[in-house]
């Protein structure tokens, strides 16, 4: 098993028909994916590749039976989209956009707590990577080749530095249960902590890795989730060391403006509750295996 | 994206925010013309620039006659004002703002913040105003006020009159307050801040509440729909090639160090940075390609960080998802040949036909050095660093 997404999850594409969105819902449909259809509103009736395309989620979700779904809408229009998502009735959105106001976002975050938590979407980004299960499927714009099957959760802000990880893994023969990128906005669908959660209860998965990166409190909540929680064992690495105060470093919420937000204060607090720190990039695949050599 | 003060408070004010009367000068002429047209007989002369700490940087003056009013903002043009806020090259003063002094009775701090936490506007206040917030964080936590702002129904009367009670207002200024805290935040609101700050908001001499300095920040992600506020854009007070990058859609920061960086995704480059930290160097700058390293982009990423001067060593940390490395390796010989560089390049390249990159490169001719790991790509550029003539020419000549 992984976490969010298999082999059968049925699966919709919103903005089917847009350049970025026709591209990857083909590198998803070509990994194994089950892409059903496709939203794009006043297409309907339309096919991409061969699937349907239609005008409203709600309608795409009753013709289909989709459980998923992946946004790739522009920044003006994404929030809507994923609040139709929302009131759809799937179980998973991962936004991808880059560039959603944070404003909208509180919205988003707002609206989606009119339904109850059973019956509430969960939401991956926006600004992220997507979800990749290995050997199962992809939700998302990862290069799927890097990844190995296996027994290990990435969860991460960043893309490519997600992707630096899985390729190190991969490397040294270590396999991924899942990998899931929360994004690099300040206000996101899920945060680690929520993510965390869902490795903790996946009997497929035996450890973690968790890169981070300055800005916001995220981190933090993750610590303490792992304090109290957590039985695997969680490698972290967390990025911008060298990233001077009060600066955007290219994500939206990669900027530290309080206290225990910059990447040493966050090292420390995860630090102090056993998990085992990649002290660079370059070493989340080998800090990875002595942790896992020393579970076994 | 950050506005001035005078901006700041010209929107405020438009929200119902009490301000001190004041006019904009372009020069000193211009600022004593501004100072009678304000009238009263004390006037502050404030240089105008993106950085908070003007006062003990000495960019705030006191005046008590016109010809005090002009000295002042003789002073002031086209100073460098150099704050803790601004690092060393400082912020230079274009434009000053003359305002009305007043007497001040009380001094608050009034602050809204995008709270990552409770993923709201939050409001921040203290009594303690007139020193930076963390200052206050410091020195007074217990001084503190917070109230989260549920985003449905926005900021309630009773929020606001909580807030102002805890202040210590006087009943009569409860609510002058809560139009106060009502109007910031729908500023906020409206106009897709992320903060906006008064510090201080004053209790005038004669019990009313004035905001003497205003700082507001936007949402660069939503600009698109704030043309009014995109407007206010200051290019004379961001570093030039920030604004360069960001108008051919790169993501940049310049730094102090020396060892220019080219990286897709900015998670792979603040990690590119540290590893160069790591192994002894000091990065010049933070740059995000994004993710597809197309041969313009890439020409484009050469010729924005060679223009700064600083910059001794170049490396180039591409991790190709979607994108292949061979049409990565050939944007960067492209790139090269059309813009030659006379330091070291130190390219390493992961991810989609890896091999077929680096093979590339090395047929290319071109003095590249390659690195397999981001390790080693950031070992090979301190040592080549070091090792540059540039460099050691400057060793000789200051030693």
């Amino acid at each position: 098993m992984s976490i969010l997404l298999d082999r059968t999850t049925p699966v919709l594409v919103q903005g089917l028909s847009g350049r970025i969105g026709s591209f990857h819902a083909k590198e998803m449909i070509d990994y194994g994916t089950n892409v059903v259809g496709g939203v794009v509103p006043g297409k309907g009736g339309e096919t991409v590749h061969g699937l349907p395309v239609y005008d409203t989620v709600k309608e795409a979700v009753t013709q289909t039976g989709a459980t998923a779904t992946i946004v790739f809408v522009p920044p003006p229009f994404a929030a809507d989209s994923i609040m139709e998502a929302a009131d759809s009735g799937v179980d998973l959105c991962v936004a991808i956009t880059d560039g959603i106001p944070a404003q909208d976002m509180i919205l988003v975050k707002r609206y989606m707590r009119r339904y109850s938590f059973e019956n509430r979407m969960r939401l991956i980004g926006p600004n992220c990577a997507g979800i990749i299960s290995p050997g199962k499927a992809m939700l998302g714009i990862m290069p799927d080749h890097i990844y190995k099957q296996g027994s290990v959760g990435i969860v991460g802000r960043s893309g490519t530095l997600g992707y630096e990880a899985a390729s190190q893994m991969q490397d040294l023969g270590i396999g991924v249960s899942t990998s899931v990128g929360i994004g690099g906005d300040p206000i996101n669908g899920s945060s680690f902590k929520d993510v965390l959660a869902l490795f903790e209860e996946d009997p497929e998965t035996d450890a973690v890795v968790m890169i981070g990166e300055i800005g916001g409190p995220q981190e933090a909540e993750a610590s303490e989730f792992i304090r109290d929680h957590m039985t695997k064992p969680v490698v972290a690495y967390v990025a911008g060391l060298s990233a001077p105060k009060g600066r955007r470093m290219g994500h939206a919420g990669a900027i530290i403006s309080a206290f225990g937000e910059s990447a040493s204060e966050k090292v420390e607090i995860l630090r102090e509750v056993g998990v085992a720190i990649a002290p660079n990039p370059s070493s989340i695949g080998s800090t990875l295996a002595d942790t896992l050599a020393k579970a076994a | 994206m950050d506005i001035h003060e005078y901006q700041a408070k010209e929107i405020l004010a438009g929200f119902g925010v009490p301000i001190p009367r004041g006019g904009l000068a372009y020069s000193p002429e211009q600022a004593a013309y501004r100072a009678r047209e304000v009238g009263g007989d004390k006037w502050v002369v404030k240089a105008q620039v993106h950085t908070g700490g003007r006062g003990q940087a000495g960019g705030v003056k006191m005046c008590t006659d016109e010809h005090e009013v002009l000295d002042a903002a003789n002073d002031l043009f086209g100073k460098r004002l150099v704050t803790h806020q601004t690092g060393a090259a400082g912020k230079v003063v274009y434009r000053v703002y003359v305002e009305g002094a007043v007497s001040i009775q009380k001094e608050i701090y009034l602050g809204f913040v995008l709270d990552r936490k409770t993923e709201r506007i939050m409001v921040v206040a203290s009594a303690d105003g007139g020193m930076e917030i963390e200052e206050i964080a410091e020195k007074r936590p217990g001084s503190i006020i917070r109230s989260v702002v549920e985003p449905a129904v926005g900021v309630q009367d009773f929020q606001a009159r909580e807030i102002a009670f805890q202040l210590g207002l006087e009943p009569s200024q409860i609510r002058q307050a809560v139009e106060v805290v009502k109007g910031c935040y729908m500023a906020f609101r409206d106009l897709d801040a992320t903060m906006v700050e008064i510090n201080p908001l004053v209790v005038t001499g004669d019990g009313s509440l004035l905001a003497l300095d205003a700082k507001m920040s936007f949402d660069d992600n939503a600009m698109f729909r704030r043309p009014d506020v995109s407007e206010l854009r200051d290019k004379s007070q961001e570093d030039a090639r920030e604004t360069q990058a960001a108008d051919r859609g790169l993501s940049y920061v310049g730094l102090e160090g020396n060892i220019g960086c080219i990286v897709n995704g900015a998670g792979l480059a603040m990690a590119t940075m540290d590893m160069i930290e790591l192994a002894g160097g000091s990065p010049a700058n933070f740059l995000d390609i994004g993710g597809g390293a197309t041969p313009e982009r890439v020409a484009k990423a050469f010729r924005l960080v060679m223009s700064d001067k600083k910059v001794e060593a170049i490396l180039v940390n591409i991790f190709a998802g979607i994108n292949r490395c061979d049409w990565v390796a050939e944007g960067i010989i492209q790139a090269l040949e059309n813009n030659p560089v006379d330091v070291p390049v130190i390219v390493r390249l992961a991810g989609t036909n890896v091999e077929e990159g680096r093979k590339i490169l090395s047929r290319s001719g071109l003095p590249v050095i390659r690195a397999a790991t981001l390790e080693e790509a950031a070992e090979r550029s301190v040592s080549a660093w070091r090792n540059n003539n540039k460099h050691n020419i400057k060793m000789v000549a200051s030693s």
